[in-house]
């Protein structure tokens, strides 16, 4: 049975087109991956077939769920679909609870508002075995929880149940595990394709990342600004890759940058025993104060011109780490010496250590201000410098580092607001550079952008690490990225360094079972004849 | 919970101390002799003496403290020196006019702002929401005390449906009570409505653009349970904060409109108080408005956790 059948679909939002032309249709049982980069539309086709769309917007064509008319559908009827027929899981499991109420409370109200014969109680119920359903079981998650006393993966759980809770015949999963780590998404994913075999429903899979959906699918699409340039049975997509831009995403996600390995055996960074320290909110009030070690006696040293990698799921300490190396938290323990100078955490770093070190962040939006231009945004590490160069040195050197990140000299009159997530990294580098340092520290700096973005950034990283003998510590949860640009890795969890070598001896035989964990869990690309 | 509910009970204790301690301090300690200043410059001597024996000037200031709050603990405020009436009888009597006056302006304050914010919200960027607003705007510009005026001129002169001022007392019956308070709740109310529409407006709009929303609809829930269920009770902690610095204000700062209406309240209390230097009822009702904002205060601060389950788990 067809569940859902789109033909011709085209969307505008106060007249600026968004899908046009679009066609695809999806049987009970089936997974369809919808696969595009930022901006291709996948998000608003699914919108589109819940019929929750911003106001504004005007959709043409058709669009049936079960056989009926979405488009032509009165809003009474719509509502009486959503949650009973078709579902949909959304990207940001932090934010897509209501805060305020009780998991159980949320996964029951959507029973009872399409069955308002249940009784409160009987609703409870069927949410507790909804939630089991969902492997939370009800020792551990009982109804009453918060959504702020569960994890990530455990609200894209409950997030999943109540979109479950009545069975409906069509599940659309938006990007549902983008906000994950690794272990946690191999869980979750699992966990659709179970339910759908389960209760043989249709699931519309949308994600940016070919891996994930080539391990899910059984059919393909893939969207580029609007349109759909490819589809077709998964093994077969992947296998013929005959549209070039399906092949350009497929060569962007495993792209390895040109690197030439290092050959100095100088130490740059090195660490000893670093510990830090948080204090917990007091539990009484005069009790004594608890700590949380989120840097646990970690040593390491990053030679001249090494790409050193550091991996690890979220919490384990990996930006603490970024942050006490920049001297931007006092440690309690340990020592740090950049070239034989001694970092002293806290408030009194030397100017002469911070302008040899700078970082790069994963927010290409969130890291500048907005209203200064970017002449101002890159030149402003100057101030670590005892005398200040002129305005002539000054604008040279911004006008040197645009151009080595492949911006022009003309770009440093504009605002932020005026470049793509791509060219912000571009210039977010090009302030990390103008210092002239010697390491440079990426935190997730290429985790927010899309995968032919991100090549082009890997790219230029492994350039100017060529040209200026740039050392760099990269940190990040995504393995196939820190697998492409590092020559030897660290493995943290919970504070500690659990594994630590050469970058392919790692990822090839990987000693602690924590990186047998990870490295099993991230979703891999199918392999490929072409290419 | 219980433990949160301790620790803001003592923090409302200390605030007490702190405050009567600073009242004590400003009114009889700073500004030279209490007792010279209360009778004026023309005062006789042997008058002085006597007033000071009276408020008990000869003992030391901490022993006089001491017996201030422990007076006002047990219920004895002392006597006015202007009425030669015992204090506590006096405020008993205005607090009869003042709380009712503040409880119904309050309630008619919130019943109005509450729909008028979640209209202009659920309506947002319509001309709607820009005429609800603009009215709004000129609730919080018009001056209450002009405003007041306009009702009498049009409801006591032209109409005659309500008196213009005065109070006839509860023993007149309740119906006669509340007419009397009618006017004056009106006229306090409405700026109040108006600050508190639009922090209800604003507030609805940040939560109506929250991802959970759209949950809710992708739940099945039309607009407006959308918005009655998980929208309402996410947009009240703002709203809530802004309840209880009104009631406060409303307790205290109705002066002008109790002057307005001629309503023997607090306010008027204080004010004439003041003009006839009599500092022993001025320290009392102050510490009894303070007492009251802190207390409101405190009612707040359990409501926050009532309404939110992630300030549960602190202390």
């Amino acid at each position: 049975m067809t569940l859902l059948e789109i033909e011709g679909l085209s969307l505008s939002i106060n007249g600026s087109p968004i899908l046009k032309d679009i066609s695809l249709s999806l049987k009970q049982g089936r997974i369809l991956g919808v696969i595009g980069e930022s901006g291709s539309g996948k998000s608003m086709t699914a919108f589109a077939i819940m019929q929750l769309l911003p106001s504004g917007s005007k959709a043409t064509g058709h669009l049936r769920v079960l056989g009926f008319d979405m488009l032509a559908a009165s809003e009474d009827d719509l509502c009486k679909m959503r949650g009973n027929d078709v579902s949909i899981v959304f990207q940001e499991p932090a934010t897509a609870l209501n805060p305020l109420k009780t998991i159980g409370d949320q996964v029951a109200e959507a029973i009872l508002i399409h069955e308002p014969s249940t009784t409160r109680a009987g609703a409870q119920v069927r949410a507790q075995t909804t939630l089991e359903r969902c492997e939370l079981p009800a020792e551990q998650f009982p109804l009453t929880l918060y959504p702020h006393e569960l994890s990530g993966g455990q609200r894209q759980r409950v997030v999943i149940a109540l979109a479950i809770a009545l069975r409906p015949k069509l599940l659309i999963a938006d990007e549902p595990t983008t906000a994950l780590d690794v272990t946690t998404q191999a869980e979750v994913l699992q966990l659709l394709k179970r339910l759908v075999t389960e209760d043989q429903m249709g699931l519309m899979l949308v994600s940016h990342d070919l891996a994930v959906v080539a391990g899910m699918a059984d059919d393909i699409v893939i969207m580029k600004n609007g349109e759909i340039v490819e589809s077709g049975v998964a093994t077969a997509v992947f296998q013929q890759l005959r549209h070039p831009y399906t092949r350009a995403l497929y060569a962007a996600s495993e792209h390895v940058p040109d690197r030439t390995p290092p050959r100095s055996t100088a130490r740059l960074l090195s660490v000893t025993n670093l510990v830090r320290d948080y204090r917990l909110p007091r539990t009484a009030l005069f009790a004594a104060p608890q700590y949380f070690r989120a840097v646990d006696h970690v040593s390491f040293d990053i030679f001249k011109g090494e790409s050193l990698g550091l991996v690890g799921e979220s919490g384990c300490g990996k930006s603490t780490l970024t942050r006490a190396i920049l001297g931007l938290e006092t440690v309690q323990g340990g020592e740090m010496y950049l070239d034989g100078m001694p970092i002293a955490g806290g408030r009194h770093v030397d100017r002469k250590i911070r302008r040899r070190m700078q970082a790069v962040f994963q927010d290409p939006y969130g890291s500048f201000n907005p209203r200064h231009r970017v002449d101002r945004l890159i030149s402003e590490p100057f101030h670590l410098y005892e005398e200040p160069p002129s305005s002539d040195e000054k604008n040279e050197a911004v006008v040197g580092a645009l151009r080595a990140v492949g911006l022009s000299p003309e770009d440093q009159f504009k605002y932020i607001h005026e470049f793509s997530g791509g060219q912000r990294q571009r210039i977010a580098i090009a302030r990390a550079l103008i210092t002239q340092p010697e390491l440079i520290l990426l935190d997730e700096a290429t985790s927010a952008l899309d995968v032919s973005i991100r090549a082009q950034i890997l790219d230029l990283l492994a350039e100017l690490a060529n040209s200026y003998g740039l050392t760099y510590l990269f940190i990040s949860h995504d393995l196939s990225v820190v697998r492409a640009i590092t020559d030897r890795v660290l493995v943290m969890r919970d504070g500690r360094i659990v594994e630590e070598g050469k970058t392919e001896q790692v990822f090839s035989a990987p000693q602690h079972p924590y990186t047998r964990s990870l490295i099993d869990a991230s979703p891999v690309l199918p392999k490929n004849a072409n290419h | 919970m219980a433990r949160y509910i301790l620790t803001r009970l003592l923090s409302l204790l200390i605030s007490l101390t702190v405050a009567s301690a600073v009242i004590f301090a400003l009114i009889e300690i700073i500004p030279g002799d209490p007792a010279a200043f209360m009778l004026g410059i023309n005062a006789q001597d042997d008058t002085i003496a006597a007033l000071r024996a009276e408020l008990g000037l000869d003992t030391s200031p901490l022993e006089r403290y001491f017996g201030w709050v422990s007076g006002m603990v047990t219920g004895d405020f002392g006597t006015s020196y202007t009425y030669r009436t015992p204090i506590s009888e006096m405020i008993a009597e205005r607090l009869w006019i003042s709380l009712p006056l503040a409880l119904i302006a309050l309630a008619l304050s919130t019943l109005i702002a509450f729909p008028v914010g979640i209209l202009a919200a659920s309506k947002r960027g319509s001309l709607t929401d820009t005429i609800v607003m603009g009215f709004t705007q000129l609730g919080v510009a018009i001056p209450n005390f002009w405003f007041a005026m306009l009702m009498v001129l049009v409801f006591a002169i032209n109409l005659r449906w309500f008196s213009a001022g005065g109070f006839p007392g509860w023993d007149e019956g309740l119906f006669t009570g509340l007419k009397a308070l009618t006017l004056p709740a009106i006229s306090l109310a409405l700026p109040q409505a108006s600050i508190l529409a639009r922090v209800m407006r604003s507030a609805l709009v940040d939560t109506l653009d929250e991802d959970f929303m759209r949950t809710a609809r992708a739940k099945g829930l039309n607009r407006r349970q959308a918005i009655q269920r998980h929208a309402l009770r996410n947009a009240m902690i703002p709203v809530l904060t802004i309840i209880g610095l009104q009631f406060s204000f409303l307790l205290a700062g109705a002066i002008i409109i109790e002057n307005v209406f001629f309503l023997p309240g607090l306010g008027r209390l204080v004010f004439q108080a003041i003009s006839q230097r009599d500092l022993i009822v001025v320290e009392s009702v102050v510490m009894l408005l303070v007492f009251a904002v802190i207390v409101v205060n405190f009612a707040v601060d359990i409501a926050y956790v009532l309404v939110d389950p992630r300030l549960r788990r602190q202390g």
